[in-house]
């Protein structure tokens, strides 16, 4: 069955209002729309979990609706989100143009070494957007490495880097495997006949490209860009970093500053933002039926000769890994050396890497079941209710770390105090944090598995439960997998909430980047970061493997 | 396959949960916990004598000052925290105003200068630190302005760097609204964001960007291009100290005891023990900040704190940030 190893290679993205090709006749487990009770308590729970983030602004801005308002209706504040949603627009179609071509290279053409390819570009992901920001400016700042290399060429100055343009490029480098994973996925799962027909009708390929492939693509470019954008607006570290005056910045100094109830309001905006994408998400995805038009197993598409062309695809694919891997790498690896020649405490950077490593395995578990019933909710039993619970679960996304953890601190002291501030609660708030990251694959994963192999061995004399077992968990194990290893991937490199709510001494990867950082010590900085990349790799490798192999 | 892989991952999943949960219950011992805003490689020799002296560890918790008094003020009564150490005045007038703070005994306060301490008596500066023109080798010392207020000027044009997202640029802008009026604060603030004034994200990145060449002045603290020096002699940054108009003017570094704390003796001997001789010495010496203890002498190469003008200004009024940060917004600053 090639559809059980499919949905692994499409991680991120909402999952569709499922539409499905029976109408939704009969379901799964009770023979009933309704969802089993246990189901929906377990769902609602997840819910609840995922919005305590969300529930927090409101509990705050609810004391003092007056200032909130105040805070949020000024021209400088709606300047701000003007300017968050500008960069977030621009990132979101820079990461849509570098990750089409890249996509249906190492996908459809006959791309020399495509698969090793899809991995390296890929691996961004893993590069916490604050190291990449920092190691941006390292090198193209005026008088960074760059300029030190070009220095007997007779360069005495580059240009100024900071602001907008800097933050677009950092920022679209770190996002755009968001949009190619998904792609990728989308692109192997594509039948080749509707193409075939089109051309057969006298389409060029270009036509066919846009009038057939494309639209075919729009759910996955769509999920991903969702994804991109809340990235955008939400991330600190790098906006900070590059000078780019943005929403959350905003956020940060109101928190900062005594100012709950004006930062609360204005992180609220951040969620209606979420709310609009989504539906504006929901109307590209909604629009069109795009399940396939023959029965059986759609067979692979034959590659398509590049020819000539694959000179400048190379050098493409070569460009992007180079400007997003080699040259990161080689920065890391030139202030490791220095570091290393000034001492180091291998122990205790051991001992960050296990915690890091702990801590975002746990987290990706966590998420990776309570997405399985998410998806399980959304997808079997599409409604209202059902597909508020998925929304929801957004807020933690969309939301600057910092809002996600000044709400668990706030809900801990009152209602986990025994927990607080454990690895537990820590393992909790990375979980809540990335669950969207999981539900998308686990998901369409679901989506994929037909309902009527469910019904039938219910007809068989299956327990619910039975069936769950011999036939759901089988078809979906390789979703919840893919979904596990996004979230542990972003675990891995979360910094405001694992500084607030990790135990003390519980130092991780993070935590020892940021106090090195923070001080100037940029080469001491390297080593863990090095570390962080090797250990996200591995899983980052098998999300990809495990998409490319299904055909 | 995928059948083990999923047994596999139920039981990793339940043995994690409990691991977690295990790792969880550590907490609830007597030993001191501080939330620290101080970089632990300039705090940990401090906390050191400490710990010597009364024979008892401090679990610290690193951050930067405004997201910890945050969280302080999220936690309110629940905290776990016996101790708060800021880098600014503000940070800790922020939770003494959310009634986080416990008041200290007057032999405690009375150990630092009196404008170095909340004037409610709830938290102690530890160490001064002041405001300083960090300046680089395109700029002669005889061309250095005598006033921060100067680095309005034309000449200056995009050639200064500040952090208005940092406490102590903000800490200076109150000063100079309570001082010299709110006109004056706003016509600099304008001056200087038409200037083309160079933001930056911290004081870091200011003093490296001076030593790099690509800025020829910056606001910051003393002790940022003092840390430097101390590793590298030949450290192309200097600072120079300005006299006039609120000149360097002076911060605090201080620390505050939580009123939920279960171990307030303690936290008011550690208090005590950061303002004692030994403490202080340490602060002068190597982190190169100003000790509050009469009769600790600063870093020889440090201006006397006596000779920096020392304008008529509440260090607890620092803490009203609301003002600043309405001003500094307005004037586009922020």
């Amino acid at each position: 069955m090639a559809t059980a190893a499919e949905p692994a290679g499409r991680p991120p993205g909402p999952v569709a209002p499922a539409r499905r090709a029976d109408g939704g006749r009969a379901s799964w487990l009770m023979g009933a729309k309704r969802p089993p009770l246990v189901l929906f308590a377990l769902g609602l729970a997840v819910a609840i979990a995922a919005a305590l983030p969300a529930l927090y602004l409101v509990v705050v801005v609810a004391g003092e609706s007056a200032a909130a308002a105040d805070a949020v209706l000024t021209s400088r504040s709606l300047e701000l989100v003007a300017r968050s949603l500008g960069l977030a627009a621009a990132v979101t179609a820079g990461a849509v143009a570098i990750a089409v071509p890249l996509a249906w290279l190492t996908v459809r053409s006959d791309l020399p070494g495509r698969r090793a390819w899809a991995t390296l570009a890929t691996l961004p992901l893993v590069m916490p957007s604050y190291i990449a920001a920092y190691m941006f400016v390292a090198v193209l700042r005026p008088k960074g490495l760059l300029q030190e290399l070009l220095a007997p060429l007779g360069v005495q100055e580059l240009p100024q880097i900071y602001g907008f343009v800097g933050a677009w490029l950092v920022l679209t480098l770190c996002t755009y495997p968001l949009v190619l994973l998904p792609l990728r996925a989308a692109l192997r799962r594509l039948d080749p006949s509707l193409e075939e027909a089109a051309r057969v009708m006298g389409r060029s390929p270009v036509e066919v490209f846009r009038t057939v492939v494309l639209p075919q693509l729009a759910p996955a470019i769509g999920g991903g860009s969702v994804l991109v954008a809340l990235y955008v607006l939400s991330d600190f570290g790098a906006v900070a970093i590059l000078r780019f005056d943005s929403f959350t910045r905003e956020i940060y100094i109101a928190f900062g500053s005594a100012q709950r109830t004006e930062a609360a309001a204005l992180g609220m905006v951040l969620v209606v933002v979420m709310l609009v994408l989504f539906a504006i998400y929901a109307r590209v995805r909604g629009a069109r039926a795009l399940h396939r038009s023959t029965p059986g197993t759609a067979r692979p598409a034959p590659p398509v000769r590049l020819g000539r062309w694959r000179w400048p695809a190379l050098g493409l694919c070569g460009g992007v890994v180079a400007v997003t891997l080699v040259v990161p790498i080689g920065v890391l690896a030139y202030w490791a050396s220095k570091d290393v020649a000034s001492g180091l405490d291998a122990a205790a950077i051991m001992l960050a890497a296990s915690n890091s490593l702990f801590a975002a395995a746990a987290a990706a578990i966590a998420a990776g079941a309570a997405a399985l019933i998410v998806g399980v909710l959304c997808v079997r039993f599409p409604g209202y209710a059902t597909r508020a619970i998925e929304r929801v679960g957004y807020a933690g996304y969309a939301l600057p770390g910092i809002v996600v953890a000044l709400a668990l601190v706030f809900f801990g002291t009152r209602v986990a105090l025994p927990l607080y501030q454990t690895v537990a609660m820590l393992v909790f708030a990375l979980s809540i944090h990335y669950l969207p990251l999981a539900v998308g694959p686990v998901g369409g994963a679901l989506m994929q598995v037909p309902p009527r192999l469910e019904e039938a061995a219910r007809g068989l004399g299956r327990t619910p439960w039975q069936v769950f077992r011999t036939i759901t968990r089988p078809l979906v194990t390789s979703g919840v997998l893919a979904g596990a290893a996004l979230v542990f991937l972003h675990a891995l490199k979360e910094l405001p909430a694992t500084l607030l709510l990790a135990p003390i001494g519980f130092d991780t990867l993070a935590t020892d980047i940021f106090r090195q950082t923070t001080t100037g010590f940029y080469e001491a900085a390297a080593i863990p970061a090095l570390i962080l990349l090797l250990i996200a790799a591995p899983p980052l490798y098998l999300l990809n493997e495990k998409g490319v192999s299904s055909s | 396959m995928p059948t083990s892989l999923a047994a596999r991952c139920a039981v990793v999943a339940v043995l994690t949960a409990l691991l977690a949960i295990l790792a969880g219950c550590g907490g609830g011992d007597d030993k001191l916990t501080m939330y620290s805003g101080r970089i632990p490689e300039l705090i940990d020799p401090a906390i050191a004598i400490y710990e010597k002296q009364s024979g008892q560890d401090i679990k610290v918790r690193t951050g930067d000052s405004p997201t910890l008094a945050a969280t302080l003020v999220e936690e309110g009564s629940n905290s776990r925290a016996d101790l708060f150490y800021a880098q600014d005045a503000g940070s800790l007038d922020a939770i003494e105003k959310a009634g986080n703070l416990e008041p200290l005994p007057a032999d405690v306060l009375k150990l630092a200068p009196e404008r170095f301490r909340s004037r409610d008596g709830r938290w102690v500066g530890v160490t001064a630190r002041s405001r300083v023109i960090a300046y680089g080798a395109k700029v002669e010392a005889s061309e250095l302005p005598d006033s921060p207020l100067e680095l309005a000027e034309p000449k200056w044009r995009g050639r200064v760097g500040w952090a208005p997202t940092n406490a102590s640029l903000q800490g200076y802008v109150t000063a100079l609204r309570l001082v010299e009026g709110e006109d004056i604060a706003r016509k600099w603030l304008k001056d200087m964001v038409a200037n083309d004034t160079q933001v930056f994200d911290g004081n870091v990145p200011i003093r490296d960007a001076i030593a790099k060449d690509e800025l020829d002045l910056g606001l910051i603290n003393h002790y940022y291009v003092a840390e430097a020096q101390a590793k590298d002699p030949d450290y192309p940054v200097k600072v120079h100290f300005p006299t006039k108009d609120l000149g360097s003017l002076v911060n605090v570094s201080g620390v505050g005891v939580l009123a939920s704390s279960k171990h307030k003796q303690q936290a008011i001997e550690f208090v005590r023990t950061m303002l004692g001789k030994a403490a202080q010495e340490y602060f002068a010496e190597s982190s190169k900040e100003y000790p509050l203890l009469a009769g600790v002498r600063p870093s020889k190469e440090l201006t006397p704190l006596a000779e920096i003008p020392a304008p008529d200004v509440d260090l607890a009024n620092l803490g009203d940030l609301k003002g600043t940060l309405a001003l500094m917004r307005e004037t586009g600053a922020l």
